[in-house]
């Protein structure tokens, strides 16, 4: 029985929402005095602003043991970023109670505090003494982060000079260095390249080892079924699922899958799309060749892809794009787009297309699907898009070989393609057997 | 209610567990307890303690910004008041002939200048902190109260360079140093508390209000010339004199005067009414900021 580190219970957040004007959070005093006679009438009628109540959390209760890297998932809007901001006192819940047993740091952004004019020596300390550090502790670990960040050179540089990649690398140098108990992440990932998102998994791999408690809030499902060993799906401010991550991770993509196109449900909501509306998806879905519906494919499968769309206005030929996310990134990684027709499209027309990708060498890991219908010459607003609206394509590593060099153990990159390699010169070489080389359990990011 | 209860005496018993209570042995009680809090609530001043590297490494940053790519550096914080002074000398001295206790009106004025630059640059800067730092508000908790209190701080390096000009002119007058110099820290100590507890109020409102960020140079203005700067209390008239007093800055600017100069028309009374002033006005500002600091996050 380990010692608690976090106890939630009953925790919600309520916002109030001007239902009528767009009114900003923040109101001028004019305005103040200028509706004083209304609201006074108002309040005086016993009837309030019309304001509406949304609540981003809801009644959301559990405990966390110390020592447990929990992961929050859920889509936009769910209230993951609210409940750590909760967690980490920015701001303040409207009921419940929350315990937190233990010294507690928050990286909800790489860079807080981070000022353009300052050096990076002085922004070190302005950014650790924000995120919690006493002077001392950032003067103890100074050269430490320095030396992650590898800036050596630079550091009396006012950062606005520094790179894009030197700027990232800096500030979770300091993040990294700050040794609270408990941890609360969020999206961090989300900035930065490949490289360094993968620095950072590292990173977080090494506090989780330590004993550390960690929250992780994320939308990149691979680093949280990576990472985490517990998992917590929010719904609308609703906690819906705690429990291992497998589990949660099933449920969390069975409610996606609740979520997929067809006619009744709330991707049909306008909000959710883009595009003129000419021409809309009614269905899709992802199967295999036997035509079951699945979203788990082995590397080497063939992936098959069933569209239907309906045409609303008339159109200057049909075009559609199936492309990959990366789950890390989240940049496309790959994209296929396939003409229907470029004839003159009647309104009223409905089609339904296959599409396969033969032999998919992707690497394993979750690829949320970008899905895109158009007018098929190039069309400002005459189209449909469905962007991970789906459940994510997951990709695992099976038993198939794929070509000569294939290690499915090695998850470097997004494919894996065949290549060859011939020796010129072999004489002065060991045999494969002495090799110096050394294999790491995780393998070493290069910079 | 009796979970804190239950809690004490867990507290009070380390012997005995409750079975099933999973709460670390070390630290039964929470290091933070989160939950809605309404209504005015104390300052909470060991916080604010634990958080003071903090503050001054944000006062740091304020300084260190000010200085940055400006050309004159340090000599428009000399300059400024100089030039100041010198038009009031001529505008209000010479032409208008306002009454100066009997001092060198450029050196009467420039004590005056160099309280007040020190008190409306606290009210420029903490004003529209929260606004500047809002990033760290929405990412980041540390108590609130840092981001305007270190502007009291980060303003005091403009006024120490302020003060050895006015120690210059002092020599260049033939002004005699007294003791009554040693009470000098007391009233910049006055001028801050006055200054932070203003800044506090405008700060917070600023928030709610965006347009108070226009008000403020205003406002600013307007207290100048309500406050013994180019003229002195004298030239309030006797009966108007305890009214007038309800402005704290009489009490800092006068003292400024008192402590440099070694005379000044304001009585004791006087400076009592304004310090309590200034006293009332930091205490409501520190208890109004906690009540609206929670909605910060949200509303910034």
């Amino acid at each position: 029985m380990s010692d608690l580190a976090i106890s939630v219970e009953g925790l919600a957040k309520s916002y109030l929402i001007a239902r009528a004007l767009g009114r900003q959070p923040y109101r001028t005093l004019q305005e103040e005095v200028v509706a004083l006679p209304k609201t006074l009438w108002k309040r005086a009628r016993g009837r309030a602003d019309s304001m509406e109540i949304f609540w981003a959390l809801d009644d959301v209760s559990f405990e966390v043991n110390q020592g447990e890297v929990v992961g929050i998932v859920g889509r936009n809007g769910a209230g993951k970023s609210t409940l750590l901001k909760l967690m980490s006192r920015i701001t303040q819940p409207t009921r419940g109670r929350a315990e937190i047993y233990g010294r507690i740091g928050a990286l909800l952004e790489v860079g807080t505090g981070f000022h353009a004019e300052l050096t990076g020596r002085e922004n070190i300390f302005l950014s650790g003494a924000i995120l919690g550090m006493r002077k001392a502790e950032i003067a103890r670990q100074f050269d430490a982060i320095v030396s992650f960040a590898e800036v050596e050179q630079f550091i009396d540089t006012p950062i606005k000079r520094y790179s894009s990649g030197m700027y990232t690398r800096l500030a979770f140098a300091v993040a990294a260095h700050l040794e609270p108990e408990i941890l609360l992440v969020d999206e961090v990932l989300a900035v930065g390249d490949a490289a360094f998102q993968k620095k950072c998994l590292g990173k977080m791999e090494d506090v989780a080892g330590e004993g550390r408690t960690v929250f992780f809030v994320s939308h990149n499902t691979q680093a949280i079924r990576q990472l985490c060993s517990r998992c917590i799906l929010l719904e609308h401010g609703r906690l819906v699922a705690d429990g291992g991550t497998d589990s949660t991770m099933t449920v969390y993509n069975q409610r996606l899958r609740d979520m997929r196109v067809d006619a009744e449900t709330g991707v049909n909501n306008p909000e959710n799309r883009r595009g003129s509306g000419a021409v809309r998806f009614t269905a899709v879905s992802v199967e295999d060749l036997s035509g079951a519906e699945r979203y788990t494919f082995e590397m080497g499968d063939t992936v098959r892809f069933r569209l239907s769309c309906t045409v609303n206005a008339p159109l200057r030929g049909l075009a559609v794009v199936v492309a990959f996310r990366s789950g890390i990134s989240r940049e496309i990684v790959t994209s296929a787009r396939h003409v229907i027709t470029t004839e003159v499209v009647e309104p009223g027309t409905s089609t339904t297309v296959i599409i396969d990708l033969p032999d998919i060498y992707i690497r394993p890991g979750e690829y949320p699907l970008y899905l895109q219908v158009s007018e098929a010459i190039q069309s400002p607003k005459n189209y449909d898009v469905l962007d991970d609206l789906t459940p994510p394509l997951v990709i695992i590593s099976g038993s198939r070989r794929l070509h000569e060099n294939f290690d499915p153990t090695r998850p470097y990159g997004v494919f894996s393609l065949p290549s060859r390699m011939a020796i010129e010169d072999s004489a002065s070489l060991a045999t494969p057997e002495e090799s110096p080389v050394v294999i790491h359990k995780r393998p070493q990011i290069l910079r | 209610m009796s979970r804190t209860d239950a809690q004490r005496q867990v507290m009070s018993v380390p012997a005995t567990v409750v079975p099933g209570d999973r709460r670390p042995v070390s630290i039964r009680r929470p290091t933070v307890v989160i939950e809605p809090t309404s209504g005015w609530s104390a300052l909470n001043l060991r916080e604010l303690w634990t958080y003071r590297d903090l503050l001054f490494i944000l006062a740091g940053r304020d300084v260190k910004l000010r200085y940055k790519q400006t050309g004159l550096g340090v000599t428009w914080v000399i300059l400024q008041p100089l030039v100041a002074a010198l038009i009031f000398t001529i505008m209000f001295g010479r032409f208008a002939k306002l009454p100066s206790d009997g001092h060198p009106y450029i050196l009467f004025v420039f004590t005056g200048i160099v309280a007040w630059n020190y008190f409306a640059a606290v009210l420029q800067r903490a004003g529209n902190s929260l606004i500047g730092d809002s990033r760290l508000i929405t990412k980041v908790y540390f108590p609130r109260l840092a981001i305007p209190l270190a502007s009291t701080f980060s303003a005091m390096i403009d006024l120490a360079v302020s003060l050895g000009v006015l120690l210059v002119l002092m020599l260049v007058y033939g002004v005699p140093l007294t003791w009554r110099l040693l009470a000098l820290p007391f009233f910049v100590g006055l001028t801050a508390l006055t200054a932070t507890g203003v800044s506090l109020w405008l700060s917070a409102l600023n928030v709610r209000y965006r347009d108070f960020t226009h008000a403020m140079p205003f406002l600013i203005q307007v207290w100048m010339f309500a406050s013994p700067v180019v003229y002195a209390t004298t030239i309030v008239p006797q009966r108007w004199r305890l009214a007038y007093s309800l402005n704290p800055a009489v009490a800092f600017i006068e003292g400024f005067r008192w402590s440099v100069l070694g005379s000044s028309s304001v009585t004791w009374s006087m400076v009592v009414i304004t310090s309590l002033v200034a006293l009332v006005v930091f205490i409501g500002g520190a208890f109004f900021f906690r009540r609206v600091e929670r909605g910060f996050a949200d509303s910034v």
